[in-house]
């Protein structure tokens, strides 16, 4: 695997993604559910409300990184679960 | 009540995820790693951050390169969509010219992308071209080496030229889908031809068109080879797209944190666009069916 050029918070980012889809799939499959109709209008699933929360996250990251400035990035995470909040209670 | 979801029919695409995940996911994490470290060969890295998200970020070249991309992929949609769907039109409905004009129409997209670029960079030179002398015997000061207006236009007439039979022909597989019974009643009520087309052609051909400028949509935001052949980017970097751009930062320069960083929002823009397609096409198909 060297070859990918690994580092620890590149390898714990994708193991909190991966275990993220992991989780959501197992939710999913026990307690199947009814996509409903939110704010934006369109049919959502909780596996659809995740994959609003990660891409816009990574939004809001860079967003955060370009106007604020990367020494006070890990602030951005705090608006990212707001964000994400909102996103599962709303959307 | 509504029926709930089965989410277990997911596994069925496992054989798929395996086959993605070493064709794109486990490259791309690679990307990811990448973009966080810097190399100088020999496939050594050191640890940089986010240093590189943060330059791109700041970086001209970078925004340039994505103002020059978006308004290509804007030009050569609203170029390309309603040519192709004035051409579907006025195919044939059926009979030997309907199977000509298809042939005629999927020939474009047949050549490879390089020679279309090889095509298009004779085509537009002044001295042999025939683009290129016929403009030029005209008065016409054409010269898209040296010139960026020109340059632009080569490449966007070179796309419509590539393309519009891509858009043609999934808006005349969608006129086709609609039932007789549709023209008959408009001949009933009188409706003029413009009516026609605005309440029962456009509606029924709304899913394929979809489809059409999320294809084209996707496929114009990568293009690569066909400007890099005729133009390679310039006059200066009058035409550099971003995937141009791209290969200059990985591939030219051999600064990997830096293309990698610029790959991954190149990556996101795109997913986040997509979606936005994809979803409206959804919908699209479930007010449909309802």
């Amino acid at each position: 695997m060297a070859w990918m050029a690994w580092t620890l918070p590149t390898a714990l980012f994708f193991v909190v993604i991966a275990s993220l889809l992991v989780v959501f799939t197992i939710l999913a499959i026990k307690f199947p559910e009814t996509p409903r109709r939110g704010v934006l209008g369109i049919e959502t699933t909780r596996g659809d409300r995740l994959f609003i929360t990660l891409l816009g996250s990574a939004f809001i990251n860079l967003a955060w990184m370009g106007v604020i400035g990367p020494e006070l990035q890990p602030y951005a995470l705090i608006v990212c679960l707001v964000y994400a909040a909102a996103v599962f209670r709303f959307v | 009540m509504e029926k709930t979801v089965n989410q277990k029919a997911w596994f069925l695409v496992l054989p798929v995820l395996v086959l993605v995940a070493f064709s794109a996911i486990i490259p791309l994490m690679t990307v990811v790693n990448y973009s966080v470290q810097d190399s100088f060969g020999q496939n050594q890295f050191f640890w940089a951050g986010l240093v590189w998200f943060e330059d791109l970020l700041h970086s001209e070249r970078m925004w340039d390169a994505l103002g020059r991309q978006l308004f290509f992929s804007g030009a050569i949609l609203a170029i390309e969509v309603p040519l192709g769907v004035f051409v579907a039109l006025n195919m044939p409905k059926k009979g030997l010219w309907a199977s000509v004009c298809l042939v005629l129409m999927s020939l474009p997209l047949l050549i490879p992308w390089n020679v279309v670029g090889t095509i298009w960079q004779v085509f537009a030179r002044t001295d042999i071209g025939l683009l290129g002398y016929t403009l030029d015997s005209l008065g016409i000061n054409y010269n898209y080496t040296q010139n960026a207006a020109h340059a632009w236009i080569t490449i966007i007439v070179m796309d419509v030229w590539h393309w519009t039979s891509l858009v043609a022909l999934l808006a005349y597989a969608g006129l086709q889908s609609i039932p007789n019974a549709y023209y008959q009643a408009a001949r009933i009520d009188q409706a003029s031809r413009w009516a026609v087309f605005r309440y029962i052609e456009l509606p029924k051909m709304m899913g394929v068109l979809m489809i059409a400028i999320l294809l084209r949509f996707m496929d114009s935001f990568m293009i690569y080879t066909e400007p890099f052949v005729v133009t390679g980017g310039g006059p200066g970097n009058a035409t550099t797209l971003l995937s141009i751009d791209l290969v200059k930062m990985a591939l030219g320069q051999f600064d990997l944190g830096n293309a990698a960083a610029f790959s991954i929002m190149y990556f996101l823009v795109i997913l986040a666009i997509s979606w936005v397609f994809y979803t409206v096409m959804v919908n699209l198909d479930k007010r449909d069916t309802k």
